[in-house]
């Protein structure tokens, strides 16, 4: 359906227009931030908006470096969704709970480090410890999840599952609410020199640590995904699961399996988000997750490397998309509308690309 | 039953290990209920006064559970285990409920020698108080082991009465629970009638139920119970033979009984009575609404609540002056008509776009279409149209030909305004229902591909799903609107999608009966996303239980308290075939079932609209 | 045949239900007709009495004298019972932090102010606003269910107040809230009343317009900076505040180079402080509220356009958590004066030092949130009114005016409460409406700062 565009009915000559009118508002509010980049007094761009200030360099790069280190962890959240879909062809919601567990562990354990002086004196090997306990905690959840949740429903019509998902996301949610408290907690503090800007290209550490590691878990979860016999099973199970249960695949101890492994993923972004921005509340896992699904979806579901893609590219649309498209076009507190902007991604791309950037991987049955 | 020895050790520890796993996860749900905060901020509801408050119901409710449990024959894989002896059932019930129990007395004896209040808000005194019943925690260690094992007998001796026994004991309970948790409704509609006489020794003074009360409703209910088993059924069973007018008859006689208790209910009860009573049938709108699109049409739209941010904010645009840019100062009801339209372009707008993803896609689309719509009215950008984050206020309620004014400031009109949208919405879901749309929406449900085959334009047919809950979804935004006096952003989180989905599915989708009670249930009950139910102490934990239902329904009863016969047997499709297998009935199964019989064979000799 | 009979037979009992329904909209008309009526029967009986008896019966000593005359009726108190009022704060979810200190002020005003005419005085149950108007109007309507309040001290969110508000005035009650600062709900300060307004609303809280315009004078005229931008979170308070100073500062003279907003869950600010330093602005008001506010401290330095930039921020960041942050070092704050020093109540004879001790004992720590101070003046206020309006009986009930209640409110000047000395003007803005400026000198030591004031200014 993706390439047959011609239109046929009513809705397909509307959709049509809308297709025509994103990628028109898109070109126009570029070209207009083009234009006023040359020139704050060229006159398209006064034309368009006549209050066109412009952006700096230096204030154009910290907007892509933050897009980028916010997207790499959309990225590791939306291994996840990707894995789970590919194998089970449902969307677990609750998969960006799994992220908020990660980072309200990280945020428990680390304050009971610096209660204890290690965070301080051991920085590094802190923080290796709670990465290690985030992502133990977040693969038991994503377990325990799985087994309790998603399995009595293996065979129950798609919609059941996803609607059992936004259930436990919600229970998840305010279970850390009436646990924990409504308030937002701190990480400790971080030590000066990894959030002093680095002399390369003027980036916070942090932010850098943050890049890095997503590629490392990247890495790592490739090779697993690749190269093991593990990997091979999960790749069968996606393709078909009774004929790899046939081939002497442990079918349920393979799901187990890439629930587990995007849990621990959710656990690194957890603590990589306690790293960056140091607070944490009962809503973080929730629009992270829907966006990080979004990416999933951008980049092409099933896909591991088109997720890590359409991170980062969601990541970038929020963070310069407001400052890019919408300033030009002479739209007011464009920041407010940064979600808006990140949903109308997804629509977009669902629009003109269903199978998402860089295609999808599913079997023959989820396809349809 | 013959059964060697070698077989006999085998079972035992399976039978034990059950009982321990059910044992643990009672004990690890008290630990989880207690720390929640539950017990210490329901200890002030009051449930029979002076011995049980709502508090200790929910911790006590764990042990019992598990006794039942273990009480139920154990299932292996689709099949009846055999059940165990009486003595053994006992034992293990008795077992379980005390290693519930004590996940309690361990819990006091943690309060008690560590502080965890650092991470967890609950780990209180105040907890190691009501754990320990003041009397300190040696005590409370104790007592919370006889009440585990005691309760666990309790549930897995109710196992062995009779059925009907056990029904009887389960409606006493229930009554009287029922009777505390309606308290103020009850109190509110006798004071009505002036018969205050009536209940004034049934309720303590300040709240709950009292032991008079309690023993005289247990003995009432339970003797009812007992007596008029099974009657009910054979009057159901016989209603449900009748055929044609008789059956016609009936129902009208049913329909038109509920409509006048609907109308009188209202002029007998007070001011917050009928706040309640109109805040459950918005809600009631709502879930209608919704129940077109997912329940009857099987399009999972998670952004439902923008259709009702479209009819507030159309209709506060409309008819408030106070609004921003535009201020025509149009009556409500002449207002309405553009909102309807607003409403459809919108459902349309939305629909569109979605109506060829997959399901799951489309449902995270429609939650993005019901954020994005969100943020527009909150945006400095848009402010000058909606406010932005100051809303639009001083909003006139609706005025009724010149001869009353329907705003906050009277629950009774509201109600009735809200009833008569109802009614509207009631009878539109119902005729669609059984239109040809309708059947062309559960075909488009059950089997997309199939239905396209047929001869269904599945897209256009989406689409009507969409307009008509958009619609339906705008009268509750109008009313709304006029019951508040104002609209701010805040009231159309993603919060509210998911709380009418709840509703929708408690209730049973595609049931115009199940969704109405489900609403009247939850909302009733527990509350909305702003609006306190009748356990106002539960605000606090009302998401919580919402997202635990939300989970166990579905994996416990996905067609909802009162299914649609239809949307069940699509459910439950392989256990159908199954059952009709194993009883070697596999074609006779269905044309038994006297509410599916009509509308499906008649399907083509109806016509439709 | 057999279904479309049966539909038709369904239509018409619909169409019936439908008839029925529009029919008890009509009755629904006198039914509330002589709903209403009853309790102003009640009151006509009674209210007699009130304004007849000091002229009649002038020297019995059994009616006193007392404020109003009867025409929004009359509670009657019975000997052994409570005089009711009520709490609505927002006291649970992420905004409990503003509405709990409010909540418990009220409990502590009414230990220490003692009897009314001899009569105990409870506050019930504290109530939920939910920071929210629908929220405010559940709430509300539980408030007026029960004839016995007299008056309610909230609303903690001035969106809450807003559906409230109409509520509990038009039951004849009084609304007096600690916490809301809209101008929508009394007036512009110029004499024209904000479309919210209702007569038997009064605040203790200041209005914005005072804040906005004391913070506006502060930077313009002793920073002498005259670029400035603000930034809100699409929180009506919060939205508000930020428009006030930028107004304030246009009619000054000054240059607003940016208004932009962030979501409250955001959390990563560069877009936005990229926004605003296109326009280079000397000042960056975001009177926001923890975590939002954290992060836009810790990423304006990073953002270039950015580096000189003053920060300022408002009440709702002023606490030491915040303080804490190395970051905030050099910012400023505006807030209400907090400044209570030796302030006593002059009902109740307590200073700000024996109510910080009280609440202390009591709860076990400290109020997290500014507003107490005006959540128990306007406790007291609200009882002193409750014992001018009110005598005892022959039969020994105390009889409650309650338009006694508003002309009391109406008529207060000069009273002495912690947070300073409080008038009412004629749409009930009562607080000091007194704005302090605080300046965050270190960030090891957030308690000096919090009392480090630079300048203070409004108030009437």
């Amino acid at each position: 359906m993706a390439n047959n565009w011609a239109p046929k009915t009513k809705v397909d000559w509307f959709l049509t227009v809308l297709r025509v009118l994103a990628l028109g508002v898109v070109t126009v509010g570029l070209l207009a931030f083009i234009a006023q980049q040359i020139s704050v007094d060229n006159p398209f761009a006064r034309l368009i908006n006549p209050d066109a200030t412009g952006l700096t360099v230096a204030q154009f790069r910290g907007l892509v470096i933050s897009g980028l280190s916010q997207g790499a962890m959309y990225g590791l959240i939306a291994l996840g969704y990707s894995m789970v879909y590919g194998v089970l062809g449902f969307i677990n919601f609750a998969h960006g709970e799994v992220f908020m567990v990660g980072a309200m562990t990280g945020m428990i354990t680390s304050n009971k480090l610096d209660d204890a002086g290690l965070w301080e004196s051991n920085f590094i090997g802190s923080l290796l410890f709670i990465v290690v306990v985030s992502m133990l905690v977040c693969t038991l959840t994503a377990v325990i999840m799985e087994r309790v949740a998603y399995r009595p429903l293996r065979k129950a019509p798609r919609l059941i599952p996803l609607i059992t998902s936004i259930g436990i996301s919600f229970f998840i949610q305010n279970t850390s609410v009436v646990l924990l408290g409504p308030t937002s907690k701190a990480y400790p503090d971080m030590p000066d020199w990894l959030t002093a800007k680095r002399t390369f290209l003027e980036i916070e550490g942090t932010k850098i640590l943050v890049i890095c590691v997503a590629a490392l878990a990247m890495l790592g979860l490739w090779l697993l995904v690749e190269r093991t016999k593990t990997g091979k099973a999960m790749r069968a199970v996606a393709e078909d699961q009774e004929i790899a249960g046939l081939m002497g695949v442990n079918v349920n101890r393979t799901i187990v399996k890439v629930f587990a492994v995007g849990g621990a993923m959710a656990g690194v972004a957890g603590i990589l988000w306690g790293v960056l921005f140091r607070s944490v509340i009962h809503y973080t896992g929730f629009l992270p997750g829907i966006k990080a699904f979004s990416s999933a979806v951008v980049g092409g579901i099933g896909n591991l490397g088109g997720s890590m893609a359409g991170g980062l590219f969601i990541g970038l649309a929020e963070s310069t998309g407001p400052l890019l498209i919408l300033e030009p076009l002479g739209v007011s507190g464009v920041s407010q509308l940064r979600d808006a902007v990140a949903f109308a991604m997804l629509i977009g791309v669902l629009l003109l690309k269903p199978s998402g950037l860089f295609g999808e991987r599913l079997s023959a049955e989820d396809r349809a | 039953m013959t059964t060697t020895a070698g077989l006999l050790i085998r079972r035992v520890p399976a039978a034990w290990r059950r009982v321990v796993r059910i044992g643990a996860l009672g004990a690890l749900g008290q630990v989880f209920i207690s720390l929640s905060g539950m017990p210490v901020r329901l200890d002030v509801r009051e449930i029979v006064v002076p011995i049980l408050s709502l508090g200790y119901l929910v911790v006590l409710a764990a042990p019992l559970v598990v006794g039942v449990l273990l009480g139920r024959r154990p299932e292996h894989s689709g099949f009846l285990a055999n059940p165990p002896s009486n003595r053994d059932l006992v034992i293990g019930a008795t077992t379980g409920g005390l290693m519930a129990g004590g996940g309690l007395s361990i819990l006091a004896l943690l309060l008690a020698g560590f502080d965890l209040r650092d991470p967890l808000i609950n780990w209180s005194p105040q907890l190691l108080e009501f754990l320990s019943f003041g009397r300190g925690t040696g005590a409370g260690f104790i007592v919370w082991l006889v009440i585990g094992a005691g309760l666990g007998m309790v549930g897995g001796t109710l196992r062995l009465a009779t059925s009907r026994t056990q029904k009887v004991i389960m409606t006493m309970a229930l009554t009287v629970v029922a009777a505390a948790i309606l308290e103020s409704l009850v109190v509110d509609l006798v004071e009505g009638v002036k018969l205050e006489a009536l209940v004034e020794w049934m309720y303590a003074p300040r709240g709950g139920v009292t032991l008079l009360g309690a023993a005289v409703l247990a003995i009432v209910s339970g003797v009812l119970s007992f007596v008029g088993q099974g009657r009910i059924k054979t009057v159901q069973a016989r209603v449900q033979a009748m055929e044609g007018p008789k059956r016609t008859r009936v129902n009208l006689t049913l329909i038109a009984g509920v409509g006048v208790v609907m109308i009188l209910l209202p002029l007998l009860v007070g001011k917050l009575t009928n706040e309640l009573l109109a805040n459950v049938g918005l809600f009631v709108l709502l879930a209608l609404g919704l129940n077109v699109v997912v329940g009857l049409a099987g399009i999972l739209d998670l952004g439902y609540v923008a259709f009702f941010a479209v009819g507030s904010y159309s209709t506060a645009v409309l008819t408030a002056a106070t609004s921003p840019r535009i201020a025509p100062e149009l009556p409500w009801f002449v207002a309405l008509i553009l909102v309807i339209f607003i409403a459809i372009l919108v459902g349309l707008f939305i629909g569109a776009p979605v109506i060829r993803m997959r399901g799951d896609y489309l449902a995270i689309v429609t939650l993005g279409f019901g954020e994005i719509i969100r943020l527009l009215f909150l945006s400095d950008w848009l402010s000058g149209w909606f406010g932005g984050s100051q809303g639009i206020t001083a909003i006139d309620g609706v005025d009724v030909f010149g001869l009353l004014t329907v705003d906050g400031t009277n629950p009774r009109r509201v109600f009735y305004l809200v009833l008569f949208f109802c009614a509207i919405a009631i009878y539109i879901s119902w005729r669609l229902e059984r239109s040809r749309l309708g059947r062309a929406w559960m075909a488009v449900r059950e089997d997309e591909p199939v239905a396209e085959a047929m001869g269904i334009n599945t897209v256009n047919v989406k689409l009507m799903a969409f307009v008509v809950g958009a619609v339906l979804g705008s009268f509750g935004g109008a009313i709304f609107v006029a019951k508040v006096g104002s609209v701010f952003p805040t009231s159309f989180l993603i919060l509210v999608s998911i709380i009418i989905l709840v509703v929708v599915i408690f209730g049973g989708m595609g049931n115009i009966f199940g969704v109405i009670a489900g609403a009247v249930v939850l909302i009733g009950v527990l509350g909305g996303p702003k609006q306190p139910g009748l356990l106002v102490e539960f605000s606090e934990f009302k998401l919580l239980i919402y997202g635990a239902l939300l989970v166990w329904m579905m994996l416990a009863r996905p067609e909802g308290l009162i299914p649609s016969a239809r949307r069940s047997r699509e459910l439950h499709q392989e256990e159908f075939l199954q059952d009709a297998w194993l009883r070697g009935e596999i074609d006779t199964d269905e044309s038994n079932d006297p509410q599916t019989a009509g509308p499906t064979q008649t399907t083509d000799s109806d016509g439709g609209p | 045949m057999f279904g479309t009979r049966k539909t038709s037979r369904f239509r018409i009992a619909f169409k019936t239900a439908v008839v029925l329904a529009c029919l008890a909209l009509v009755l629904s008309a006198c039914g509330d007709d002589e709903d209403s009526a009853a309790p102003e029967a009640g009151t006509e009986t009674t209210a007699p009495a009130t304004t007849v008896a000091p002229e009649e019966m002038g020297e019995e000593v059994l009616v006193m004298e007392h404020l109003g005359d009867g025409s929004l009726g009359t509670v009657e108190v019975e000997p052994g019972e409570a005089v009711q009022i009520r709490s609505l704060n927002a006291i649970t979810g992420d905004v409990a932090f503003f509405g709990l200190p409010i909540e418990r002020s009220v409990v502590l005003a009414i230990a220490d102010y003692g009897q009314v005419h001899g009569f105990d005085v409870d506050m019930g149950t504290g109530l939920d606003d939910l920071c929210s108007n629908d929220g405010g109007q559940a709430a509300a309507q539980i408030i007026v269910a029960d004839e016995d309040v007299v008056g309610v001290i909230g609303t903690s969110c001035s969106g809450a107040a807003t559906a409230a508000a109409p509520l509990i005035t038009d039951a004849g009650m009084v609304l007096i809230s600690g916490g809301n600062t809209s101008p929508a709900l009394t007036s512009d300060l110029a004499g024209t009343p904000g479309p919210n307004y209702s007569y038997g609303y009064y605040r203790t809280a200041h209005n914005d317009l005072f804040q906005g315009r004391v913070m506006a004078e502060f930077v313009f005229n002793e920073l002498g900076i005259t670029t400035a931008a603000a930034i809100h979170d699409g929180d009506p308070y919060t939205q508000g505040l930020a428009k006030a100073f930028t107004d304030a500062f246009a009619a000054l003279g000054g240059d607003v180079t940016g208004f932009s907003a962030v979501n409250k869950e955001d959390t990563d600010m560069v877009p936005v402080l990229t926004e605003i330093a296109a326009g280079s602005p000397g000042a960056l008001f975001f009177p926001i509220f923890q975590p939002a506010g954290d992060f836009i401290a810790e990423q304006a330095p990073g953002v270039s356009g950015l580096e000189g930039t003053v920060l300022l921020a408002a009440d709702g960041l002023l606490n030491t958590s915040y303080l804490a942050l190395s970051q905030t070092e050099g910012m400023y704050f505006s807030g209400p004066d907090t400044r209570f020093g030796q302030n006593v109540n002059a009902s109740t004879g307590k200073s700000a030092q024996d109510f910080l001790a009280a609440y202390e004992s009591e709860y076990g720590e400290g109020p997290a949130a500014p507003f107490w101070a005006h959540g128990y003046d306007a406790t007291t206020m609200l009882l002193d009114a409750i014992t001018a309006a009110s005598y005892v009986s022959e039969d020994g009930s105390l009889m409650v005016d309650r338009q006694g209640v508003r002309q009391y409110l109406d008529n207060v000047r000069n009273y002495q409460g912690l947070i300073g000395v409080i008038g009412c003007d004629d749409f009930g803005d009562c607080g000091s409406g007194k704005i302090t400026v605080v300046h965050h000198a270190s960030s090891d030591d957030p308690e000096a700062s919090m009392g480090n004031v630079v300048y203070s200014g409004g108030g009437n």
